[in-house]
């Protein structure tokens, strides 16, 4: 277990032991009173000199968030002031969420981190009036005639490491924005927040550092073209090992019909490239024209946790590479923020896409309207337009040795509205399929508490916290419904969930959709199969006969 | 517990003003006219001014809250109001909100219970105590009409019937002077009550829910205490709509308070989280379509970026790729 985090039993008696929500007596106290508190667990590393240089990010420097001092360049109050008001000029939403707010408290009991930590600043109200309260205080006249009345406050340094620490403790998941009455969205607020703190170099590394990577190598981890490709080749030769099928995907070929885009961390990281097996299968099974490239080799956009700007210049390479080989669309992968960017800013902000053509499946000869203008995608779709046309041959038993839930990803339910079309797909995948409570699922879904770049090791302490509700859930149908796996479509989810399963639910692992789809698909001249691509045995395919080796 | 008795006791210097300004300084000019044309000029020229202001700020994103199946393969239902694709389904779906406080309506109330476990309970107190007061003011604003028009319409006739159903007081008691007052000492009790709301409000939370007990208490007793004579009422108010600046006849004192705090509550909207009012309609996350991939939208400021173009990367890593076998563009 992380050294960067309580052991459970002492997180679990410090939730038991202390009723209701809020921790602490806060009967004398104002919220502007309470001073914020770094120490192990719950901040995380700064943005790294090289990194900031890299990528042209202001202030960069050696600082940690527990120092006194933390080095703010000369003016900051200033940079702050007029970063703020150049955003309220483009941005209708921030000005709107600043102003309208009652304060009615619908959001309080909303938020993962504020459910874990309970910490009352991370009750989605407060959150916004870390930032409101400076916002306000431009009408200094009232609030000296009327002392205290407004609730403002003026730009102190207490305030940056207010911000910087509670808008680091908001995965811009959206949850709150559900249940507010005016659709207040603290996701902007946080956005706008954590643009404005890189302006003085307040930031986070782990953030940051993909941010540069992307931008030199064009994808998160930082890997290089051949490196990249190394690694598809060894799936590959697993999935051979495995099935008997050799797959053959290519690499930045023109004249592809389908660009594929997924996120590296299905190329790289354990259990995303199960994941990718998946597809790989899928693809092949489907006979499908498709190439990946290794420029435009992320799919996922950390830039979006970081400023508009970088949002936008680490999404511009999709379209830039779909043009360069002439491909007619785009197919995307699982990934949560990244669909947000994709469904929500990509043809906005990187379009028009006018040398691409209307999503077409080949196989199906749907043509998918929803996509007519952006012409990209989600994986999910696709497959559940083939499942639904008969078109791919599976064999849901292969999974009966996975009893499943499944966990909406925030941006996914909340940032684009696809609830169906993975339940569809899992549903003919496999035959054991449990939701968990409907508070916390679909629109109500809790974030895994590691979202929008918090996935640092040494942030453990508020991952865990964080992410409690989301595992409390897993918890009532691990015990109700014996499931043991929780399947998911973002590919933050595969890096993160299953670090908090084994800290509160050990016992359950995490998979991606499109592994169970590779588990169940029945390919053309496969060998016989006794193992799922993680080789753990299927139930029922265990025959003592088998005429392996 | 200074944030609620700040607001308190300006609501009550406010109301002293009018009696002091009235009774003794025989102020009547003031109060109920110069007042009540300030009054109503901040309120419109001020809610407008925001509305415009907020209307000039371009919406650069769709950024709808998807709480609803999106549209997408024609076998999937498509949940029209809760991720709508078509401005009418936008439009319907923030008039949910205006009208019946959808959203408020999903509330639930997280509990912690023993051994850590997590759960959720439908809690619809709040929508329905914010629905009752703002249903019950709006209707309470329409049975005012019958002060300003000579020839009262039909329908605020029939509201003020119903209004008055339980017939049980002389003048007939209204049911929404009850529902409001009911309303308001439940908003103001919760924000009291609970750890979490007492943390999060703030003086401006309260002062409104005062003002308006004060305009409402203020009310009731003209209506069944006091018994105020409406006639001259009606005629100042008569007087005040055809912009005549003639001076009042003899009304008694609590109608001026009542007046005064209502100029007061008129021009502290525009300024105030009151103009929420407004800032439902314009909701980035309720009146937008989700609809960004079916159709391209324009962001006025679309900001040029530079970004690392394929010709770039492949000078960076031009043999790497051409020993892993990929094809490049310049040998």
């Amino acid at each position: 277990m992380s050294k960067y985090a309580p052991k459970v039993t002492v997180l679990k008696k410090e939730l038991e032991e202390k009723p209701g929500f809020l921790k602490g007596n806060y009967s004398d106290k104002e919220w502007w009173d309470i001073p914020v508190e770094f120490r192990e667990g719950n901040w995380c590393f700064p943005g790294k000199p090289e990194v900031l240089d890299d990528l042209g990010f202001p202030n960069p420097r050696k600082w940690a968030a527990t120092d006194q001092d933390w080095k703010l360049p000369d003016g900051w109050q200033k940079i702050i002031s007029d970063g703020l008001q150049s955003r309220l000029k483009k941005y209708r939403s921030l000005k709107l969420f600043l102003d309208t707010c009652v304060r009615c408290g619908a959001c309080a009991d909303k938020c993962h981190f504020f459910l874990g930590t309970g910490d009352p600043k991370n009750m989605p109200v407060l959150r916004a009036e870390l930032l409101r309260s400076v916002y306000r205080n431009d009408f200094p006249l009232a609030e000296k005639i009327l002392k205290g009345f407004s609730g403002s406050r003026k730009l102190t340094p207490e305030v940056i490491k207010e911000w910087h620490m509670y808008f680091h403790q908001c995965t811009e998941c959206r949850r709150c924005s559900v249940f507010c009455p005016f659709g207040i969205d603290t996701a902007e607020i946080t956005m706008m927040a954590r643009e404005l703190l890189n302006l003085i170099g307040v930031n986070n590394n782990w953030l940051l550092a993909p941010v540069s990577n992307c931008n030199r190598t064009g994808n998160h981890l930082g890997i290089e073209p051949h490196t990249f490709v190394q690694n598809i080749e060894s799936l590959v030769e697993d999935i051979e090992d495995h099935t008997g099928v050799k797959v053959e995907p290519t690499f930045n070929r023109k004249g592809a019909e389908i660009l594929f885009v997924t996120p590296s961390g299905d190329v790289f990281g354990d259990p995303g490239v199960y994941t990718m097996m998946g597809y790989l299968l899928l693809f092949h099974h489907i006979g499908l024209d498709y190439t990946i490239s290794t420029y435009a080799s992320e799919g996922g956009n950390f830039g979006m946790f970081a400023s508009n700007e970088m949002m936008k210049k680490l999404n511009a390479k999709m379209y830039h590479e779909a043009e360069r080989l002439r491909v007619k669309w785009i197919l995307g992968g699982e990934c949560g923020h990244m669909w947000r960017v994709v469904h929500q800013y990509m043809n906005t902000m990187n379009g028009p896409a006018d040398f691409l053509e209307k999503p077409v499946s080949p196989i199906t000869g749907t043509r998918f309207d929803n996509a007519a203008a952006t012409k990209m995608v989600h994986i999910a779709e696709f497959t559940a337009d083939l499942i639904h046309h008969k078109k791919l041959k599976l064999d849901p038993k292969r999974n009966d040795h996975l009893r499943t839930t499944f966990h909406d990803s925030c941006n996914v339910a909340r940032g684009m509205g696809m609830f169906e079309e993975p339940r569809y797909v899992l549903n003919n995948v496999c035959n054991t399929f449990h939701e968990m409570p409907e508070n916390t699922i679909r629109e109500q879904t809790f974030c895994c508490g590691s979202g929008s770049g918090l996935n640092a090791e040494e942030y453990m302490d508020i991952r865990m916290r964080g992410g409690f509700p989301r595992a409390n859930a897993v918890r009532h149908v691990m015990q109700k419904h014996q499931v043991d796996s929780l399947v998911t479509i973002c590919a933050i989810d595969r890096a993160s969930l299953p670090t908090l399963m084994n800290y509160w639910n050990p016992g359950v692992k995490v998979y991606g959709l499109h592994e169970l789809v590779g588990n169940a698909l029945v390919m053309q001249g496969e060998k016989k199969r006794t193992e799922d691509l993680r080789e753990n045995p299927m139930a029922g395919f265990e025959e003592g006969d088998d005429d392996e080796d | 517990m200074k944030k609620v008795i700040m607001p308190f006791l300006m609501v009550l210097l406010l109301a002293i003003i009018p009696f002091v300004g009235v009774a003794w300084a025989r102020l009547d000019y003031l109060f109920g006219v110069i007042l009540p044309y300030t009054a109503m000029v901040v309120l419109i020229g001020g809610f407008l001014y925001r509305v415009v202001d907020w209307l000039r700020r371009p919406v650069p994103f769709r950024i709808p809250t998807t709480c609803g199946q999106e549209k997408s393969l024609d076998w999937i239902k498509q949940d029209k109001l809760e991720s709508p694709s078509r401005a009418w389904h936008a439009a319907a779906r923030v008039l949910s909100e205006v009208l019946f406080f959808r959203s408020l309506f999903r509330n639930t109330k997280a509990e912690l219970h023993e051994g850590a476990h997590l759960a959720y309970g439908s809690t619809k107190w709040l929508w329905l105590g914010g629905l009752a007061f703002h249903w019950s003011m709006l209707l309470i604003v329409i049975r005012h009409a019958r002060f300003f028009f000579i020839m009262v319409p039909g329908f605020v006739d029939f509201l003020t019937d119903a209004d008055a159903l339980f017939d049980v007081t002389l003048p007939a008691f209204y049911i929404t002077d009850a529902l409001v007052l009911a309303a308001i000492t439940f908003l103001v009790l919760r924000r009291l009550k609970d750890a979490k709301l007492r943390m999060i409000s703030l003086p401006t939370d309260y002062f409104p829910l005062f003002l308006l007990t004060a305009i409402v208490v203020a009310g009731i007793l003209m209506r069944y205490v006091a018994k105020v004579n409406v006639m001259p009422v009606k005629d100042q108010m008569l007087r005040l709509l055809s912009f005549s600046f003639d001076a009042p006849g003899e009304i008694g004192v609590l109608f001026y308070v009542h007046l005064f705090l209502v100029c007061v509550l008129a021009i502290y909207f525009p300024f105030s989280k009151l103009m929420h009012a407004g800032a439902i309609f314009l909701s980035p996350t309720r009146n937008l379509c989700n609809n960004s991939r079916e159709k391209r939208h324009v962001n006025p400021w679309n900001a040029p970026i530079k970004f690392k173009s394929y010709t770039e990367y492949e000078n960076d890593y031009r043999d790497k790729m051409k020993k892993a076998g990929l094809p490049v563009e310049k040998q």
